[in-house]
């Protein structure tokens, strides 16, 4: 029998919610580490029970946290995120050179292979990794050091690296987004990096099409196609077939095109899904009805789901980190808000329901497929 | 001995209930309790100090017998009633909530 295991980062602690393949009853463990924010926790491909997760705060700064059980007990292990060599400045928001500081790690991406790498992702802008789960992180610094990083700028949650996909069919192939400096791509294992951000267009910067500048929500992809690349950027909903080298526009009939999450269902490369979001600076879903929205044809035709979810006075938000599929069938689809519920969907997102409906704001959702 | 008060999350982080007591050589600073502190739990580096400049988290104080010592330097001798024992060092999280 499948077992479904929700992993869910939260501003005050992580929750570990699971149930049996019908998906209709959730068992709920936590909070983990009260009162701390859980960025993010993720399960190793190569081993399930093998899990990581982003623990920091104000006062006591970051901690990472691994557990071998799938989350029943779980372990400290290092902390120290050292860029290497000198750091340099990028452009804080009013354009003034600002020196490079880490802050907190966004996100953990496990290898699809070895438990025991992990990549993470932090602010201010930097991929590390550790080769022995998680005891020892070393920088990637070609990545800091590319020559556009001094035009970098944050967003308005911090300049964050938050988004990291492994190339399923190419070891050696590793996509990172930041906000605002836009999509990368390695083609060897993350010693060098170049930007792959032809096709977007932002207002906020001096030039429209510049190579960097551009707010990146996340990035999506199908693993059994990692050429095809769909995007969520502060506005627009994008797609590349081409790895990246150039993307198109694909909002089409959306309600708005702005918006944090985008995912991919998980036997259909083609269908995807959003949550549009007002705008920039309303960070909740127009007319106060959250929908998510689904495109079966890779986008620009968009459908509204709405089944089972608020259609009145809703103004909660759902971040960049918190939407995920499960691969059962049919595919699960889960997604957070701000507001605390985890919604999910048994039948591709027809209907949601909350399994969850009062945690902390939620930060992240990661969902874990188990035989 | 030295008797440390730590803040209710890093006790959690670091697997103790109540005070933490470790051996300290006289003349205890601040900088050599802490450098022992984090000795015997591992776990909290990173968490006062900041790894590589070793200065105090922003948002941490250091008090002991009802003085603050949050900026004066490490190698700063804890009052003696500290270093016997008899009272306690305390790291205390800032007033804000959060």
């Amino acid at each position: 029998m499948s077992k479904v295991r929700v992993l869910v980062g939260t501003r005050k602690g992580a929750f570990v919610l699971t149930s049996d393949g019908k998906r209709e009853r959730w068992d709920v463990s936590g909070p983990h580490f009260g009162g701390w924010e859980i960025y993010h926790l993720k399960g190793s491909p190569a081993d399930p029970d093998r899990l990581y997760a982003s623990q920091s705060s104000g006062w006591f700064g970051q901690v990472i946290q691994r557990s071998h059980d799938g989350g029943k007990t779980w372990e400290s292990v290092g902390n120290k995120f050292l860029y290497e060599g000198a750091t340099g400045t990028h452009q804080w928001y009013d354009g003034t050179p600002h020196p490079w500081e880490f802050a907190r790690v966004w996100h953990l991406e496990p290898s699809l292979t070895d438990p025991d790498i992990v990549y993470a992702g932090v602010e201010d802008a930097a991929l590390f990794r550790s080769t022995d789960g998680g005891q020892t992180w070393l920088e990637l610094p070609g990545l800091r050091t590319h020559p556009s990083a001094s035009s970098w700028q944050p967003g308005a949650g911090g300049m964050c690296l938050h988004t990291i996909l492994l190339d399923p069919g190419n070891p050696r192939r590793i996509f990172v987004a930041i906000s605002a400096a836009g999509a990368f791509r390695s083609d060897d294992a993350g010693q060098t990096w170049r930007p792959i951000n032809r096709g977007l267009t932002s207002e906020s910067i001096p030039n429209p099409t510049a190579e960097v500048g551009h707010c990146v929500h996340r990035i999506a992809m199908h693993r059994s196609r990692p050429g095809v690349l769909f995007m969520q950027k502060h506005w627009d909903v994008m797609r590349s077939d081409d790895a990246g080298e150039s993307w198109r526009e694909v909002s089409g009939n959306l309600p708005t095109d702005f918006g944090f999450p985008i995912d991919v269902h998980a036997h259909e490369p083609e269908t995807i899904y959003v949550v549009p979001i007002k705008s920039d600076s309303e960070h909740y879903p127009p007319d106060s009805r959250l929908r998510v929205y689904r495109s079966r044809t890779g986008g620009n035709e968009w459908e509204p789901l709405t089944r089972g979810l608020p259609q009145t006075h809703c103004y909660v938000n759902v971040l960049r980190d918190a939407m995920s599929v499960d691969s059962l069938e049919p595919c699960g689809v889960y997604f957070g808000t701000t507001g605390g519920q985890v919604y999910a969907s048994s039948d591709a997102g027809d209907s949601w329901t909350p399994i969850v409906r009062d945690l902390p704001a939620v930060a992240s959702v990661e969902v874990q497929t188990l035989s | 001995m030295i008797r440390v008060v730590l803040p209710a999350h890093l006790r959690t982080l670091a697997r103790v209930d109540g005070e933490v007591k470790i051996e300290v050589a006289a003349p205890a600073t601040l900088g050599t309790v802490l450098d022992a502190l984090e000795a015997a739990y591992p776990m909290l580096r990173g968490t006062i100090r900041d790894h590589t400049t070793m200065k105090r988290r922003p948002f941490l104080r250091f008090f002991a017998c009802e003085q603050d010592l949050s900026h004066e330097p490490p190698e700063t001798r804890l009052p003696e009633a500290v270093e016997t024992g008899a009272e306690p060092f305390l790291v205390v999280g800032a007033m804000a909530g959060g």
